[in-house]
């Protein structure tokens, strides 16, 4: 199945992904490749088949509610890109949360 | 003596703890052999001098200070680790841009239990960017070269730890397998590698990639030399909600039964486009087990072609989501005007390569609405099939013998633009990744051109013990992996 | 004309009070006094390479809700991804559970209408948990960021559409809270966002059976917020519906200044979250044991309590309700009644219900503190009832007492005491006041001599005033009846 170059822009869109027009047109192609050769997964009969999430047959651990350190604020901010006053400073977020 | 980096691990453990040497010698003998030669090899992205010399300084004095309990035999030995285990304080980049400055506030278990055992750290390994990739080429930083031939691939993607392990940079390396990344590398490099089964070793700090596949594995010249690796990284870790609480087995290097070893050869693994080099030398050396005791027969796992779709609709999912945390807000670079949202555009589109946004573009597209069942749910359940493939296969024999790679290593650049004939590449090493079995690659010969070719087994789930005794007994019998490049 | 009714379904986040976060060791803090970004670690700021590990205590507070709820347990359930991108979610995707979540098919009684017995039965859809986000403080060219809210564990309870007016949807808000409370998983302190609501609203021509297409209110953080946007929303659609245009599914946002609901998203751009099960966490299983056993610890729910107040203590609907809406209140009225036990008067409860839910909550709210944070004892306030039940006080006096012991405590007896409040109910003490409240007025008292009786009142009052208010009535009267009987003989013998 051929990605359109439509397609492509709404997929980066979701992910956050700025392209450029080359990169549009190439990834249009490499993808359509990559699926059309996963379309093979389609024509396997999977009715009575369980997905498997994970390969253990595990629960999930519960861990006892205790307190422990926190990381130093200044561990935290060492690697922002901008910070101010003990807050990630990000340019004024217009959108509501989503 | 010969050239201290020439000594196995092993070796240079038992000449530490005779005295013989020091750890701060043999640090400065890697350290030296990284400047020497690591600028035609490329294999570390960081060396770490001082912070190894200082390990290397406390392990030396440990090693002078008696004592009743026995030494690990990492202590004092100098490490590389894949610049994909978080290290703390030290920069740590996945290969990638978006993380250019990133110092971790903390350390990854795996390293921390070697840390904690007294191994040194040299520095941090080359790989493919997030581990995308079968070469090092993905690398933001630049592609590692192939101790063997500079011109080829060293793998990937734990292409500079495998490298660095040829090149005899280091006794030991640390990578990560998500569908082949130790094994394919340590086959294109002539050296031993580990991908232990998914659960045995904790995940905290390893940078993921694709979550129900990622895991920790090591590299090193030997298998001998992989074990004290693996036994100390493995077992349980509470930070980690996927790590089993299994007891970590005894590995018995020696002594073990072949005439008890059986073997199962895939037919499915023996296709076209095998190089028949490779088919040649994992033949001999299958025969080579037969020779030795072990019963070998051919073993179908039929699915094994829908491997490799499951794979790039798996892997991607996971990865859409596990990078959606490099937003330009908490660590890395941010780029753009200074807006919201564009800045998430353009620091994300600019600064992850090209098969990293190709590979969050698929799975963002197998995940969205209208497309989840058709892609990542079918992959899902094909990754059942192929899993009970597996289980079906071990209810008849112990380990299963293939090809880690249809080809040997190839040359930088051959694959283009091409991501899917790069996926290719990755054909006999995924399965193990879906089915979270561990595999262990190990040197069983040589090309025409005099690159290395590799060999995996594969285990049941948590039997890495049965893997290290039949390779060990292999190389106690063969003289593959005592080669290395000359450089 | 055509008559439009209101179809309502609520989503509620709770924040859960546990000492951690939901998989991660850091402090749940108050945000109200924590630094901004001080309880905090690579694993909730999402760091590269962290995991998440599951909260117990967590799961358990999530369990009791679900319980007191009349839920089904999912034996197992499972955590999923839910991706956005937003700076203050600092993974990129919110642990939550979609769908297989922890629990589902529940009910709650809720008050009908104001007063009244009758209760309406809301469907519960599902129960799960998840992780909080963390806050984003917005100045004029920049944003901040404090993760201290990144990881709390959160509760989201989603009700079916199942509330029909705005009334029922505050009662159904306010149950809820009552119960998290009472379960003691959540403060109810909606203005520090613990406990924050989304309203989806339709409306339908009456009797119709359809759902109508509905909008989503965001963001609710208060009950009056709840009950404005919820009631603004139902006009604008049957506005929209009435003028014969179509309602737009779309996301609204409540703005508090202009009072009115603003379009967030329509569904065109609605997010596309590409839920996939979280690999990080396997599974949870719940085993039928734990489930038992936080059913066995679960306390008695409102809902029963006000029922059972009411037969026992012959409490009115409302009141029941007033006093079983917090645990600390009823806890305290329990208390208070249990302490009067040995009293004789079989109205005492009812009385200890009266001078609580309008003289101490008076109190309380002025000082805008809790009943458990107050001076008054549940025992002192049966004695000071009692006093006035039994007469060696007045009502006004009690009132007196009560205020002081608000203020400064102490014991309801020495107050009186001290402040010499208890009635004067003898003779000898009330008499000597009569006769100079007489001797005090001559003029009123030659009026009422000559005939005009109606005076007497009057004379009541200025002895009661004489007293303070300390005099009994019945005997004040009785003495001044006396007084003035005299004082009549004397005349007419003359
Ligand atoms: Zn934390």
């Amino acid at each position: 199945m051929a990605l359109t170059i439509e397609e492509v822009r709404a997929i980066a869109r979701l992910a956050r992904l700025q392209l450029t027009a080359e990169e549009e047109e190439r990834f249009a192609s490499q993808l359509s490749d990559v699926l059309d050769y996963a379309a093979r997964l389609r024509e396997v009969d999977t009715s009575e088949i369980p997905p498997t999430a994970s390969v253990l047959p595990m629960s999930a651990p519960l861990r006892p509610d205790e307190v422990r350190p926190c990381l130093p604020r200044e561990q935290l901010l060492a690697s922002a890109p901008d910070s101010e006053g003990g807050l990630f400073r990000v340019p004024r977020v217009l959108e509501l949360e989503p | 003596m010969a050239e201290l980096t020439d000594l196995s691990l092993l070796e240079a453990a038992g000449a530490l703890r005779a005295g013989a040497i020091s750890s701060t010698e043999l640090t400065r003998a890697c350290l030296d052999r990284i400047e020497a030669i690591d600028g035609d090899v490329s294999a570390f992205l960081t060396v770490t001098e001082d912070l190894a010399m200082a390990q290397a300084e406390a392990a030396d004095q440990q090693l002078r200070t008696r004592s009743d309990t026995p030494r690990p035999f990492v202590l004092g030995i100098p490490i590389a680790i894949k610049d994909v285990l978080c290290v703390e304080g030290v920069p740590t980049t996945c290969g990638s841009k978006i993380l250019e400055g990133f110092r971790p506030p903390y350390t990854a278990t795996s390293v921390t239990r070697l840390v904690e055992a007294g191994a040194v750290i040299l520095g941090m390994a080359n790989t493919d960017e997030f581990a995308m990739g079968s070469s090092t080429e993905n690398s933001g930083y630049g592609v590692s070269h192939n101790p063997w031939n500079l011109a080829r691939v060293p793998g990937g993607s734990s292409g500079g730890s495998a490298a660095a392990v040829a090149a005899r940079m280091c006794f030991a390396a640390l990578g990560t397998d998500t569908g082949g990344s130790v094994r394919q590398p340590a086959a294109f490099c002539g050296v031993s590698g580990l991908k232990t089964s998914y659960g045995r070793v904790s995940r905290y700090g390893l940078i993921a990639y694709g979550s129900s596949l990622d895991t920790v594995g090591g590299m090193a010249r030997n298998v001998a030399d992989l074990a004290p690796i693996f036994s100390l990284m493995a077992g349980h870790d509470p930070l980690d909600s996927t790590s089993v609480a299994d007891a970590v087995p005894e590995i018995h290097l020696n002594g073990a039964d072949l005439s008890k070893l059986r073997i199962g050869v895939p037919k499915e693994y023996f296709i076209e486009g095998l190089q028949p080099e490779v088919e040649t030398a994992v033949r001999a050396a299958i025969e080579a087990f037969r020779e030795m005791g072990a019963a070998v027969r051919e073993i179908s796992l039929p699915h094994t072609d829908l491997a490799l779709p499951v794979y790039y609709i798996i892997a991607p999912a996971e990865a859409s989501a596990n990078l959606a945390r490099y937003d330009g807000v908490r660590y890395g670079p941010r780029l753009g005007p200074g807006l919201y949202p564009e800045d998430y555009f353009v620091t994300r589109g600019e600064l992850f390569g090209a098969e990293v946004k190709r590979r969050i573009m698929l799975g963002t597209y197998a995940l969205s609405a209208g497309y989840y069942d058709a892609y990542y749910g079918q992959a899902q359940k094909v990754r059942t099939l192929i899993k009970g493939d597996f289980e079906a296969a071990f209810q008849e024999v112990d380990l299963i013998a293939c090809p880690v790679t249809p080809t040997t290593a190839f040359g930088i650049g051959a694959h283009g633009d091409d991501p899917l004939s790069m996926y290719l590449e990755d054909v006999f090493t995924l399965p193990a990744n879906l089915a979270g079995i561990p595999g262990l690659s190990f040197p069983v010969g040589f090309d025409s051109e005099g690159l290395p070719i590799g060999m995996q087994f594969m285990a049941p789930h948590l039997g890495e013990a049965q893997l290290f005794s039949a390779a060990h007994a292999y190389q106690a019998a063969t003289s593959w992996h005592t080669g290395w490049p000359e450089l | 004309m055509t008559r439009f009714e209101p179809v309502i379904g609520l989503e509620v986040h709770a924040e859960l009070l546990t000492q951690s976060k939901m998989f991660c060791g850091c402090a749940v803090v108050d945000p109200t006094f924590a630094e901004p970004n001080s309880s905090v670690c690579e694993i909730c700021t999402g760091m590269p390479g962290t995991l998440p590990v599951i909260n117990q205590r967590a799961v358990e507070f999530a369990l009791r809700v679900a319980l007191a709820l009349n839920c089904s347990i999912a034996e197992t359930s499972v955590f999923a991804r839910k991706n956005y991108f937003y700076p203050d979610l600092p993974k990129g995707f919110q642990i939550s559970q979609y769908d297989l979540p922890l629990a589902t098919n529940g009910w709650i009684e809720i008050q009908d209408a104001s007063g009244a017995p009758s209760t309406k039965r809301v469907r519960i859809r599902r129960v799960h948990l998840e992780e909080d986000t963390g806050k984003l403080l917005h100045h004029e060219q920049h944003s901040l960021v404090d993760y201290n809210r990144s990881g709390v564990p959160l509760l989201e309870i989603v009700s079916e559409p199942d509330l029909l007016s705005v009334y029922q949807a505050r009662q159904y808000s306010l149950a809820l809270r009552s119960l998290l409370r009472y379960l003691e998983v959540n403060s109810g302190d909606l203005q520090k966002g613990v406990l924050r609501f989304e309203a989806n609203v339709s409306v339908r021509p009456t009797g119709s059976e359809e759902l109508g297409t509905r909008t989503e209110i965001k963001n609710l953080n208060s009950f009056r917020a709840l009950s404005r946007a919820v009631e603004y929303e139902i006009d604008r659609q049957t506005a929209l519906l009435r003028s014969g245009k179509p309602v737009v599914q779309n996301t609204v946002g409540w703005d508090e200044g202009r009072q009115v609901t603003v379009p967030q998203r329509s569904k065109e751009e609605a997010h596309d979250y590409r839920y996939l099960p979280e690999p990080d966490l396997p599974p949870l299983h719940v085993e039928a044991a734990w489930v038992d056993r936080v059913r066995a610890a679960l306390p008695e729910l409102p809902a029963a309590k006000r029922s059972r107040f009411m037969t026992e203590y012959g409490l009115s609907a409302y009141a029941a309700g007033v006093l079983t809406a917090d645990r600390p209140v009823a806890d305290y009225y329990e208390a208070a009644v249990e302490s009067a036990v040995e009293s004789e008067n079989e109205t005492l409860p009812l009385k200890i219900a009266n001078w609580l839910s309008s003289d101490l909550f008076g109190l309380l709210n002025e000082a805008d503190i809790e009943i458990d944070q107050s001076n008054v004892t549940s025992e002192a306030l049966v004695r000071l009832v009692s006093m006035v039940e039994n007469g060696r006080i007045s009502a006004a006096s009690g009132k007196t007492v009560l205020e002081v012991l608000f203020k400064e405590g102490g014991s309801p007896e020495s107050i009186v005491e001290e402040r010499g409040l208890a009635q004067l109910e003898d003779q000898a003490s009330i008499r000597p006041i009569v006769d100079q409240v007489l001797s005090d007025n001559p003029d009123q008292l030659a009026e009422y001599l000559a005939g005009k009786a109606a005076l007497s009142e009057w004379f009541l009052g200025q002895i009661m005033r004489a007293t303070q208010g300390k005099a009994d009535p019945a005997a004040a009267r009785a003495e001044l009846d006396a007084a003035l009987l005299d004082l009549d003989e004397i005349q007419s013998s003359r």
